[in-house]
């Protein structure tokens, strides 16, 4: 493999890991943003969505089943999610460190939840044929690059989802209400914007998403009930560094967050380049505390 | 959950009525200490299991010095702390005569001094990096150069000459890996590259990009648990099946096979002193009671044997010493000799760690593993490496 192709691959390798974090990150990033609360139960979600996409996959076995767990996923955990807004989170919604804890408890539920009926072991989804290739570049400068069809098809996922949020936040008129409330929640409120129900349906469109992050997971590693603890903290880090509620600062947080680890781990080891990036977190956040795009709102300058 | 502790009362009872019944003869307690909780519960309820059978089997042909053996189990919630606060119980409050139990390194540690201070003796069945000799302790599973030096002859004499390490980042990864690249260096052969991932980690995209950058040829994987169905998943991925790339694990077993899916990992290579498919009359006969107690497709793997092994071997220590002393059963357990096993021959040596044979196996699309090597007779236990801990050695008896 030549140098060019390796570094190549390793660019193509920040993308990918980057597709990740926007998958696990967006939807804590929406309602952190909208609501100020911490849901520590987010990365159940994910793990909520990779066992719907097993789930899915024996229903629709085939080469589409995995397309049909996308839309289960997301309206499965959006539905969990939306529960979860309804009898938790909106009834602490003036106490956010108890937000945090009870958050947490219901985490641990889910994981034993999972435990209890999935076994400890994780369960395995088995990626489609056309999927189960890699694309190889075999001649000229590029020579050896390999790029795995799962992982592109990652990427473009996390395009779709990412457009799609932007469109729904740009131009409907749920997105209008969303930044109105985003903005300044008693002045929304005050033009007949029901903000109660803008973060019930935010909170489920956050946790769909996380599903559908679940579901990509499942192609990439086994979904065990503690599968969602190793991306919660990279998906908070994600938050912190993009600014906290900007969709530009969370995608951008991502691909800064996906490249420093796909190359630091060019010259050190996994665990060390773990180390790196945080530390890279906490000087960022040091110099610029807002974070990469600063939002304006009301509801953060209290 | 009610139908388990339903059962769990009947056991009780029939354990009081049977203890009621051989009162005559005598019972002994002995603790058996696993966690069957938390996460390590999937690996240590079976060798649990193991051990009641081995315990369960002593009973049936008369006990040992005819008294009747009564387990008093604990969990040790995949938590050292509460390893050592059970293990203190265990010989406090039930005075137990001896232990079986654990499975991480770090429940051995921190029991350690509980039975050094108690001065009673624990059974280790589970393979580990050495480095640690104490009297308390009889070592049944693999020390290195049991397990990990093996792998290595094994590869060096299919003319393997480029190794790539990748393992979990904890302690035996780091201290297995530490042995063999000075035994890589020292036999002229190339390691090109060394990483470690933390404990659960998923995401192996820059490891197999180096990988496939470097050409080794054979990975030497002490990656631990789920993990490894990532790394699998992601190296069949980019081309690398084990077919192409061979790997050679130290901690798949046929249980994590099974769990993992034979078809990810089939090919792959795995070093251990035991394998279900292992011939002799001796692991027929274990392979065939286990299955009748505990299901008929219920796996079974190195660290449940060596569980099951101990037990017999505390029992022939026992009769040898006529005592259930502590001082003088390791005393016996050591003078014993080569006895029949489901592992083949074994004895305790002078360390207390066992003298066994190392075996390499394959894995099938069944997820029952092929031997492709075994080592030439059986293999002396080193607690301590010669190359990395020169003059060191291990002296108990």
């Amino acid at each position: 493999m030549s140098e060019t192709a390796f570094l190549l691959g390793q660019v193509f390798n920040g993308f990918s890991v980057a597709s990740l974090f926007v998958l696990a990150a967006l939807g804590l990033a929406l309602s952190f943003g909208l609501m100020r609360v911490i849901n520590m139960a987010h990365g159940e979600m994910l793990m909520l969505g990779g066992y719907l996409a097993y789930l899915t996959l024996h229903v629709v076995p085939g080469p589409l089943g995995i397309i049909v767990a996308m839309p289960v996923a997301f309206i499965g955990a959006g539905i969990i999610g939306g529960l979860l807004e309804w009898s938790v989170i909106h009834r602490l919604s003036s106490r956010p460190l108890d937000t945090l804890l009870a958050t947490w408890g219901v985490s641990l539920i889910l994981q034993q939840a999972a435990r209890n009926v999935f076994g400890a072991i994780g369960v395995e989804v088995v990626a489609p044929d056309w999927l189960n290739h890699t694309v190889s570049i075999s001649g000229g400068p590029l020579v050896g690059l390999n790029l795995p069809a799962t992982r592109i098809f990652i990427l473009l996922i996390a395009g779709v989802v990412l457009g799609g949020i932007a469109l729904l936040l740009k131009k409907t008129r749920l997105g209008l209400f969303v930044r109105a409330v985003n903005q300044d929640r008693p002045i929304a409120s005050a033009m007949g914007i029901d903000s109660r129900r803008i973060d019930l349906v935010v909170f489920a469109l956050g946790t769909g998403i996380a599903g559908i992050a679940g579901v990509v997971l499942a192609l990439l590693g086994p979904i065990t009930p503690t599968v969602g603890q190793s991306y919660i903290v990279p998906a908070f880090l994600v938050v912190i560094l993009g600014g906290l509620g900007s969709l530009t600062g969370t995608t951008v947080a991502s691909l800064i967050i996906g490249f420093i680890s796909a190359f630091a781990q060019i010259f050190l080891d996994v665990s060390v380049a773990q180390v790196v990036l945080l530390v890279f977190v906490i000087l960022f956040i040091q110099v610029r505390p807002q974070g990469v795009i600063a939002v304006r709102s009301r509801a953060l300058e209290e | 959950m009610v139908f388990r502790s339903l059962s769990f009362v009947a056991a009780l009872l029939a354990g009081t009525m049977l203890a009621a019944v051989a009162a005559n003869s005598g019972t002994v307690k002995v603790g058996v200490l696993q966690s069957l909780s938390g996460t390590m519960a999937i690996s240590e309820v079976p060798l649990e299991n193991a051990e009641l059978l081995a315990i369960q089997q002593i009973n049936a042909s008369g006990g040992v010095l005819g008294e009747t053996v009564v387990p008093v189990e604990e969990d040790g919630a995949s938590d050292p702390a509460v390893f050592a606060q059970k293990a203190t119980k265990l010989i406090e409050e039930d005075k137990v005569v001896t232990v079986f139990g654990g499975w991480t390194s770090a429940s051995r540690k921190a029991m350690l001094p509980v039975f050094q201070k108690f001065n009673n003796l624990l059974w280790y069945p589970v393979q580990f990096e050495g480095n640690e000799c104490s009297p308390n302790i009889m070592y049944s599973g693999a020390q290195p150069n049991q397990q990990a030096l093996p792998a290595l002859s094994w590869a060096e004499q299919r003319g393997y000459k480029r190794f790539y390490l990748i393992g979990s980042d904890y302690v035996y990864p780091r201290t297995a890996n530490l042995i063999l690249k000075k035994h890589i260096t020292h036999s002229g052969l190339t390691l090109l590259g060394e990483d470690y991932v933390p404990l659960g980690g998923t995401d192996f995209s820059a490891v197999i990009a180096k990988i496939q950058q470097s050409k080794p040829d054979i990975i030497i994987n002490t990656l631990n648990g789920d993990s490894n169905v990532s790394f699998f998943k992601q190296l069949a991925a980019a081309g690398l099946t084990p077919d192409k790339l061979p790997i050679m694990s130290f901690s798949i077993a046929e249980p994590e096979a099974k769990a993992m899916g034979p078809s990810l990992l089939a090919g792959s290579y795995t070093s251990w002193n035991y394998f279900e498919k292992l011939p002799g009359a001796d692991n027929a006969a274990f392979v065939e009671a286990f299955q009748a107690k505990y299901g008929a497709d219920a796996p079974v793997d190195d660290p449940m044997v060596h569980g099951y092994v101990d037990v017999f071997e505390w029992k022939k220590a026992v009769e040898r010493a006529k005592s259930f002393d502590q001082q003088k059963v390791r005393e016996a357990a050591v003078e014993l000799g080569f006895r029949r096993s489901p592992l083949g021959l074994v004895k305790f040596a002078d360390n207390q760690s066992l003298v066994q044979t190392g075996y390499i196996g394959q894995l099938q699309p069944d997820g029952q593993f092929k031997i492709v090597w075994h080592s030439t007779g059986t293999i002396d236990p080193q607690p301590y490496d010669p190359l990395n801990f020169p003059g060191k050695t291990c002296k108990l008896h």
